[in-house]
């Protein structure tokens, strides 16, 4: 209460009464107030704490707080073997844990200098791009819903759950999949799913329509994205944006196209590419991403043709369950893969992914032994929420809450 | 018996409770099943079944909810103005069935015949923001300060045009009396002529009874729960319901004003045959259908963005029309009363 009566006071007044304002040190220096954003508010997606000054409502200063979902992910990976570390992965961004996975995989991969086979390679691509649907479909929706548009994520969720059903398909679970494998995936397509994605690709377009409609043209939601959360070429370069981010600041820097890995280089896809860098150009690079990864599932659903979907190579990925029976070979390299791990030779990579958020990577330091001697994860929400300060800067508190959204932030990501 | 209740003083005033109760009750259970339809329209617009499990069609679940309602804890927080907080709720309530009473339902029908229904009903509404600005500032926490804050500025932001808007209706009626405003609707609603001020209206409305998406007051993305942050129990219940009963007398003030109130679709054989009221909660429905509709297309304005449209588009706009009724009515001479009053 005391505060409140003191920011009443006219700043004419307190210049005037000098002696007053040094009498009661508790009179505040400017017009300016505190507000804890978070963790614990409605539109701090997981665990985000920003510590606001306001003037009013206009954002003077914001300050990211994070750590709140800290979990040593990289700490954990140098006690577990190689294998035993790929279902962290997909806890750390669970909107799209897939992509993730695919970061250390390749990164294993190259230390490990395997060659995976082609139809591993097609459905990793399948899946990266699913996963990439399934994300920004979050994103996109959840930043209308932070914006008051309630009606598309709930058309979303329904079909993040026919993509989530895809998933419990091939991996038996809907969310932490752990499907990929160093080497490979896990296990082949089950019968008749590749006809279940292509008949589902072909109708998405149309869900997409949908949400457009409410949104694109909406001259609300414009109001509200529209040159709110500027980010210029220069300022996304230097604050190390990456993925949808950094393409709507009209740098066309994609992954999956300057460094192609596994069946990437095979596909055709567009890479959306805008200009203002506001949130409106964030929305609209990932509703155009969702066409093209739509077309590049289309591709995959192709030119797949059917083979091994993991190396051959039974010191890294696993024997057949029926030649366990019989020869005592693949017991022993069943046994030796499942408790002490395979070995990766000594040596260093960064590998990243163009995971849905942008550039993941895995810094991977391999000493010869079955466990990482090191993983550093390059996160890619971290560098955007770096930005916050400077993106929020003199906007309104609703605005924070649009550039929020618009940045896609998932928090087991940020934190690890 | 017709003696006992006019001209004894026990019977009037035994006649205005049950007045009042003839219309409050059907109130309040209109207001318990408005979240019903609230949800199972929403839920039918995502493609999703909305409640279904509290008996059948989820018809129960108002009352399921309201017996939650009760049964929470209630909570004040440390340093509130303990007095304020609970005098807001229930201002916020009191004012949203008090403006009931000029309300008619059918030709003569309103607990209070009140030459001047408008000006109490415009009143009314005006003064609901008080259990806003206290609710706000008894909290005394951040978020439900910011949203009393923004429902103040809101406030005068619309009302203003909103009154200007019910200005050019009373223009063609000639009297303030509500009754009176819908029996100049016999030959042609007012939302004909009148259609674009008609639209203004129910924006307005929108932004009055705080729906999306005007509603930055309790804007949850933003403010949590905006101005009833704090509050719990029956003290929410009864900004719940104010909310609630306040689209209802909204969409009944949009129905008098513009549709024609009691007065049937066609005035011709089978549609004069239904009675007054029923009209009269057909046009309700409509209008509240559209208000959860808005909810559920539109995103949320952002506060500054509300007074730009409040300011420099709706007022100057319904000052325009009102100007240029006025001028068309004297220059034709269809200025009602003949243009002495």
């Amino acid at each position: 209460m005391n505060e409140a009566k003191q920011q009443e006071i006219p700043s004419d007044a307190r210049n005037v009464s000098a002696e007053i304002q040094q009498n009661d040190i508790r009179v505040m220096e400017g017009d300016s107030h505190t507000l804890n954003f978070g963790p614990q508010h409605p539109s701090a997606h997981g665990v985000l704490r920003v510590v606001m000054e306001l003037e009013g409502e206009i954002v003077k200063r914001a300050t990211p707080h994070v750590g709140l979902l800290h979990r040593g992910t990289e700490k954990l990976l140098e006690y577990k073997s190689y294998h035993k570390g790929l279902p962290y992965f997909d806890r750390l961004d669970y909107a799209s844990p897939m992509c993730e996975e695919h970061a250390f995989v390749l990164a294993t991969e190259k230390l490990l200098q395997v060659e995976v086979p082609d139809r591993a390679k097609w459905v990793r691509v399948l899946f990266a791009e699913i996963t990439r649907i399934l994300n920004h479909l979050l994103n996109v929706t959840a930043f209308a819903l932070d914006c008051g548009a309630m009606t598309p994520s709930l058309w979303a969720y329904e079909e993040r759950e026919k993509l989530m059903e895809f998933y419990e398909g091939v991996s038996g679970a809907r969310f932490h999949a752990n499907y990929f494998r160093h080497g490979g995936v896990a296990k082949d397509l089950p019968e008749g799913m590749e006809d279940k994605i292509g008949k589902w690709v072909k109708d998405f377009p149309k869900l997409i329509d949908d949400i457009e409609n409410l949104l694109t043209n909406n001259r609300i939601w414009k109001q509200r994205t529209v040159g709110i959360g500027v980010c210029t070429t220069e300022q996304a370069l230097s604050w190390g944006f990456s993925g949808p981010c950094i393409r709507a600041s009209g740098v066309p820097w994609d992954l999956r196209r300057s460094q192609p890995y596994d069946n990437y280089d095979k596909v055709e896809f567009q890479v959306p590419v805008a200009r203002h860098g506001d949130c409106y150009d964030r929305y609209l690079i990932r509703v155009a991403e969702l066409r093209e990864s739509a077309k590049i599932i289309e591709q995959c659903l192709q030119k797949m043709k059917p083979g091994p979907i993991k190396v051959e190579d039974n010191k890294i990925s696993p024997p057949k369950r029926k030649d366990m029976k019989h020869s005592m070979e693949a017991l022993i390299h069943h046994f030796k893969l499942y408790s002490e791990g395979f070995h990766v030779p000594a040596g260093a990579t960064y590998t990243a992914v163009e995971s849905p958020k942008g550039e993941f990577g895995v810094y991977l330091v391999a000493d010869g032994s079955s466990k990482p001697y090191r993983c550093k994860i390059r996160p890619t929400g971290f560098a955007h929420l770096q930005a916050l300060d400077i993106l929020s800067h003199r906007h309104m508190l609703a605005d924070m809450v649009a550039i929020i959204g618009s940045l896609d932030l998932v928090f087991g990501e940020v934190d690890r | 018996m017709a003696h006992f209740f006019l001209y004894t003083t026990i019977g009037s005033i035994l006649l205005i409770v049950l007045k009042t109760f003839a219309v409050l009750v059907p109130l309040l259970v209109g207001i318990a099943y408005l979240t019903w339809m609230e949800r199972k329209v929403l839920a039918a617009i995502m493609l999703r079944r909305g409640p279904n499990v509290v008996g059948p069609f989820g018809l129960m679940q108002p009352f399921a909810d309201a017996v939650k309602m009760m049964f929470k804890e209630t909570t004040i927080p440390a340093r509130a103005n303990r007095f304020l907080f609970f005098l807001a709720p229930v201002i916020s309530f009191t004012l949203a069935l008090a403006a009931w009473v000029v309300i008619p339902t059918n030709n003569g029908w309103a607990v209070a015949n009140l030459n001047v229904g408008v000006f109490y009903l415009l009143a009314l509404s005006s003064l609901g923001v008080y259990g806003i600005l206290l609710a706000g500032w008894a909290s005394n926490s951040k978020y439900p300060l910011f949203g009393a804050m923004r429902a103040t500025a809101q406030m005068i932001a619309y009302e203003v045009s909103l009154g200007l808007v019910i200005v050019s209706v009373l223009l063609l009626v000639g009297s303030a009396n509500l009754n009176d405003i819908v029996l100049a609707q016999r030959h042609i609603w007012f939302c004909i002529p009148l259609f674009p001020i008609f639209i203004i209206f129910f924006i307005s409305a929108l932004a009055e009874t705080n729906r999306p998406p005007f509603d930055f007051a309790v804007g949850e993305s933003e403010l949590v729960a905006g101005f009833f942050s704090e509050y719990s129990s029956l003290a929410f219940g009864l900004f719940f319901l104010a909310e609630y009963g306040n689209m209802i007398l909204m969409s009944a003030m949009t129905s008098v004003l513009f549709l024609g109130g009691w007065l049937p679709l066609f005035d011709i054989a089978p549609f004069n045959w239904l009675p007054g009221p029923f009209w009269l909660i057909l046009k309700i429905l409509f209008c509240l259908f559209c208000f959860i509709w808005v909810r559920s297309a539109f995103p949320r304005y952002r506060y500054d963005q509300l007074m730009r449209l409040g300011w420099k588009v709706f007022l100057p706009f319904s000052l325009i029309w009102v100007v240029l009724t006025a001028g068309f009515l004297m220059a034709t001479g269809l200025l009602p009363n003949g243009g002495v009053s």
